[in-house]
Formats: structure tokens, sequence, C-alpha cells
């Protein structure tokens, strides 16, 4: 086990050198100059921008500014804002806190509703009921997540009046359940789609036969022997879900205001502000490898047949 | 879900009786893909799809035969007061006007151009690339698979929809072949990692041992044998992520990053409409229904076509 985590920590290493390495690249291939940006107006004196680049590190090749920055990374140092001159391990501290919660608020909602709905679905395979479910998840999917943002703001915020159609403060769970919903959608109705297959395919497996005929109540031939069984490819989605949550923010996050890592995000690649979108972008890529890793693990947990020696 | 898509590679074998395997053309014998086609032609699923992507289709190739109204053409005194009339069918104000005039069908028909190529020209491009990779992976084995797999892995790293908005970002012209490249350079993982599985699978196959032991080449055993018989999951994956890049799409439109102005596109009418909301909701309301729509009509296609060629669940 011990062996396994650590081999699997070492194959992270080229995949999170590549991929903050990618996004590196294409930041700083940007088109536009955000030091001559800080000019405004005015026509930058040459001489100073040079300056400022040279303080700011632009002025050496690029393998050796992702270098500096790597290694500023494992000092927790994530570079510095050029325009407010504010450090980025600041800009994120403030976000990444609002959109923790907002996906995992949506997380535990998916979970916790795809699963029963996945279930119940899955018991009753090619029933009323399924084929309910089974339609409000083509929908869901159907649905692009600023369509469904909106058609909620429209419908609770001014419509009906339950809540209001911006989130105020990111510290109420309650004014952030509705983005949350809509968060969750695309991987609510999924992972119910995953759960309902895999429930109804593992129903017929021998070993439920057996469970049942050994005289077992139904609560643990469907809570134990049952769901465990089927739950290895909702796992599966579910670790590789969070990190495209995460990056869902922005469209959820711009629609009701919520100042988190998406509006950030946002607002820096309208600015074209390398440090920022790179620094982002590397806590969701070192998220999404955990949340691979951590399910790699959970199979163990749901079948013990599978052993990491 | 690769898991249970990758399952059905197999299925060559399900044909029943009669030579197996699709290269042999489907002369008496029922190959998987006929077997399929008589599956789908039965399901009502496959047919509401199928009439919708149809319609698509012809409002993508002849708009003018739906409205007269040019997208492009502003009246400012409709401004506002345009609201929607819908008792005149195919008329100009038949869903109102938008903020600056514009008739609000016409836009919601010239939009179907830019969703519908986006989505189809990314899948094609992304199956090709992604099988091409898939294929060399799975096949070669080695070094070259590790090599190619953890390329794999790296793009798989970087979630869709922030990569996609890094890539457009670094564009200051944002045609249509700008989005489709970006969507290609971030989706090719999912269908390389369909199509290795595949490959891999059918590579262990009596046939292609046969072939290989007959000295039949590379090139043959790889497009004759491997290629028609691991195609299945391939479209699988493909046709279900057809309606997912054209979500994508209207996403990146609707956040100013991916088409923009003149050309016509549902994600950014959502964009312009979202201000109106509450005063003149039928702004929003008609490119998001034609979104949905179509996102709607490539999804149920994708499942009837995993439901046909699935041996699984039957």
């Amino acid at each position: 086990m011990g062996r396994y985590v650590a081999r699997r920590l070492l194959q992270m290493i080229p995949v999170f050198i590549g991929a903050t390495l990618l996004i590196f690249c294409m930041m700083y291939a940007l088109p536009g100059d955000p030091v001559a940006a800080l000019f405004g107006e005015k026509a930058p004196d040459p001489a100073q921008v040079a300056a400022i680049k040279h303080q700011l590190g632009l002025d050496l090749p690029l393998w050796q500014q992702y270098w500096n920055y790597l290694t500023g990374l494992f000092q927790g140092d994530f570079g510095t804002q050029i325009a407010t001159q504010r450090p980025v391990a600041d800009v994120i501290s403030q976000a990444f806190p609002v959109t923790i919660r907002l996906t995992l608020f949506a997380f535990v909602f998916t979970v916790v509703a795809g699963i029963l709905l996945g279930l119940i679905s899955g018991l009753r395979a090619d029933k009323a009921f399924d084929r309910v479910v089974l339609f409000f998840t083509l929908l869901l999917i159907s649905v692009p997540s600023f369509v469904l943002g909106y058609f909620f703001q429209y419908l609770f915020a001014f419509q009906l009046g339950w809540t209001t159609p911006t989130v105020q403060n990111s510290e109420d769970l309650g004014q952030l359940l509705l983005p949350a919903i809509v968060l969750a959608g695309l991987s609510l109705a999924y992972v119910t789609r995953l759960t309902r297959t895999s429930v109804a395919e593992n129903l017929r497996a021998d070993y439920i036969r057996t469970a049942i005929a050994k005289g077992l109540p139904r609560r643990r031939v469907v809570g134990i022997h049952l769901l465990r069984n089927s739950l290895i490819p909702v796992v599966t989605f579910l670790g590789t879900d969070v990190g495209a949550l995460m990056a869902g923010a922005v469209v959820t996050e711009g629609i009701f205001n919520v100042h988190g890592v998406g509006n950030t995000i946002f607002e820096a690649l309208n600015r074209r502000e390398g440090s920022t979108v790179v620094g982002i972008a590397t806590l969701i890529v070192i998220v999404y490898l955990v949340a691979s890793l951590l399910v790699d693990l959970l199979y163990a947990v749901l079948d013990p047949r599978i052993r990491y020696d | 879900m690769t898991e249970t898509l990758n399952a059905p590679a197999p299925a060559s074998k399900e044909p029943g009786p009669g030579p197996a395997g699709a290269d042999a053309k489907p002369a008496k014998g029922r190959s998987l893909w006929t077997d399929a086609w008589h599956d789908l032609r039965r399901k009502p699923l496959f047919i509401i799809s199928a009439v919708l992507i149809l319609l698509l289709l012809v409002m993508v190739a002849f708009p003018s035969w739906f409205t007269s109204a040019s997208p492009t053409a502003a009246d400012l005194t409709n401004h506002y007061q345009g609201k929607p009339e819908y008792s005149h069918f195919f008329g100009e104000d038949w869903f109102g006007y938008d903020t600056q005039g514009r008739s609000v069908w016409a836009r919601m028909v010239y939009g179907a151009r830019a969703s519908v190529l986006v989505g189809v020209l990314v899948t094609l491009f992304v199956t090709i690339l992604g099988g091409i990779v898939g294929l060399i992976a799975g096949y070669f084995g080695g070094w070259l698979d590790s090599v190619l797999s953890r390329i794999t892995d790296i793009f798989q790293g970087i979630p869709f929809l922030l990569g996609a908005m890094v890539v457009l970002t670094t564009f200051t012209e944002r045609s249509l072949w700008v989005v489709i490249a970006a969507l290609l350079f971030l989706g090719w993982t999912q269908i390389a990692r369909v199509a290795r599985g595949a490959v891999i699978t059918v590579k262990q196959s009596d046939y292609v041992h046969a072939a290989q032991s007959l000295g039949a080449s590379t090139a043959r055993i790889m497009f004759r044998h491997i290629v028609p018989n691991a195609l299945a999951p391939v479209v699988v994956v493909a046709t279900t992520a057809l309606g997912g890049y054209i979500a994508a799409e209207a996403t990146l439109s609707y956040l100013g990053i991916g088409l923009a102005e003149p050309t016509v596109s549902w994600g950014v009418d959502v964009d312009q409409g979202k201000d109106a909301l509450r005063t003149a909701p039928h702004m929003i309301i008609s490119p998001a229904v034609m979104v949905s729509l179509t996102v709607l009509a490539f999804i149920m296609l994708g499942d009837a076509v995993r439901n046909a060629l699935d041996p699984k669940s039957r």
C-alpha cells in the first residue's frame, strides 16, 4: 500500500510538470504586454519597460522563467500580480475557500442525490420512476449550465422571489444552494445514470441471488452487496469530476456573482495576467491529481480483490 | 465510464453465426453494424433525434427557407418594443427583437450553422487524431505506448473548460476554426484512451494472430483487421461527445472567449440577453432553447447508438 502510493506520487510528477508547463507556455504566448499595459494610454518608455521586466524576471528565456516559477511554488510563492503588485498567493487564498465551499457543496449534492436516485431507478429498471429519472437526467445533460443558471435565477429569484438573484454573502450556505445545484447539474445526471446502469446490471449477478437465497434482509443485500459492487464506475467518474467542477465554477460564479476562483480566473484572463491564471490552474491540476489518487485507493476499499502491493 | 464503454470491443464476435468480423463486407450474415442499424430504426429515441438533427442540418444548409429576415440587420426602432408575436409563424417578429432591433427568430435559425459546424467538425477531427494516437499506442505498445499514454495523461490533467479558456485567450482573432482547434487540442485524449483500449483487446484475437503469421504487412493488419473491429466503442464515445462539444462552444461564446460578433452564435445571444433577463426574457429564452434542443438531439443520438452497438444492453 505505502509503496503503491509512493509510486503513484512519483508518476504524478511528470503529469504535473507537463500540465503546468503547457498552461505556462500558452499564457506567455499571449499577445499583449502586461507591463506595457501598466502605462495605460501613454506611450511607455522602452527603458522603463525593460527595467520593470528585468525586475520581474520577464526578460529571461521561457524555460528559465518556468524554472523560477516552479522553485518559487515549492516555497509557497505563486508570483506577483503585475497590475496590482499583490502576491498571487494572496489573491488565491482569498478566492479559493469560496470556490472550495461551492464545489464541495455541489459535490456532496451530486454524490447523495445522484447515488440515491440512481439506486432507486436501478432497482426499478424500466418502471415509471426509472423512466422519469432517465428523462430528467437527459434534460439535465442537454441543458448547458449557463442556461440552467439563468433559468433558475429567473424562476426562483425573479418570479418566485425565494432567493436573491446573486450571492451576497458566500458564507451563507442557503445562498450558495442555487449556484451549487446549477454547478452540480451535469455531474448529478451522469452519476445518476452510471449508478442506475451499474445497479441494474449487478442486480442480475449470481452473488445477489445467493444473498437473497441466504435469507439476508433486503436492506443488507442492497446496501452492502449491491451498492458496494456497483459504485466502482461511479467513484471513477467522481474522481475525474472534481477538477471539472472547479473549472465549471467559472460559469456558475459569473451568473450568481460569487467571488471565487472562477471569477478571479476570468478577470485575469481578460487582463492577460499570466501569473494568476497559471497559479490557479496549477492548484486545480493538483486537486485533480490528488482526487484521482484517492479514487484508485478507494477501489481497494470497495473491492477487496483489488490489492496494491 | 470508459470501463463500461470498453466492454463492447469483443462485440465483433457478436453477429452470431457466419463469418465473424466486420471487414468481410456484410453480404449475408449480419455484421455488428447492420445489426445495430436494424435495431436503431425501431427505437423512438433514435427517430426523434434523427428528425431533430435532420431539421437542424436543413437549417444549416438553407437558412433562408425558414426566415426571410437577415440575422444582422438591426432596426433600432424595434428595440425593446419588439416583444414576441407568437402567432406570426416564421415571421420576422415571431420571437421578437433583441436590444439592437434584430430579429430573434432569424438569429435562432442562422445560429445553427456555428453550433452544428463546430460540433461535427470537432468530433470528426478528434476521432481522427485520437484514433491515430490510440491505434499507434495500442498496436505497437512498449515505449511508444508509454510516451503517448503519458502525454494523454498530461492533457487529461487539465480541466476541459479551463484549458479551452486559456487556449482561446491566446488568440485575438477568434474565428470558427480557432474555436474548433482549441476544442480539438483538449478533446482528443478521451478518444485516444478508448481507441487504445479497444485496439489492445482486438490485437489479442485469433484473426489478428492468423494475419500476422500469414505474413500480412503491418499496415494491412492495422487497417483491414484492427480498425474495423475496434471502431464500435470509438463511434459510441464520439457520438456522445458531439453534444458536449456543441455545449462547450456555446459556453465559451457565452463567456465572451469563443465565437464573437459578427458570427451568429447562440452562446453570444445568451450573453447579450442576460442583461435583459428581467425585462425582456424572450431574448435569452430563444437561443437558450435552441442550444438545449440541439445538444439534446445529439445526446439522444449518442444514447441510441450506444444501446444499439453495445450487445450487453440488449
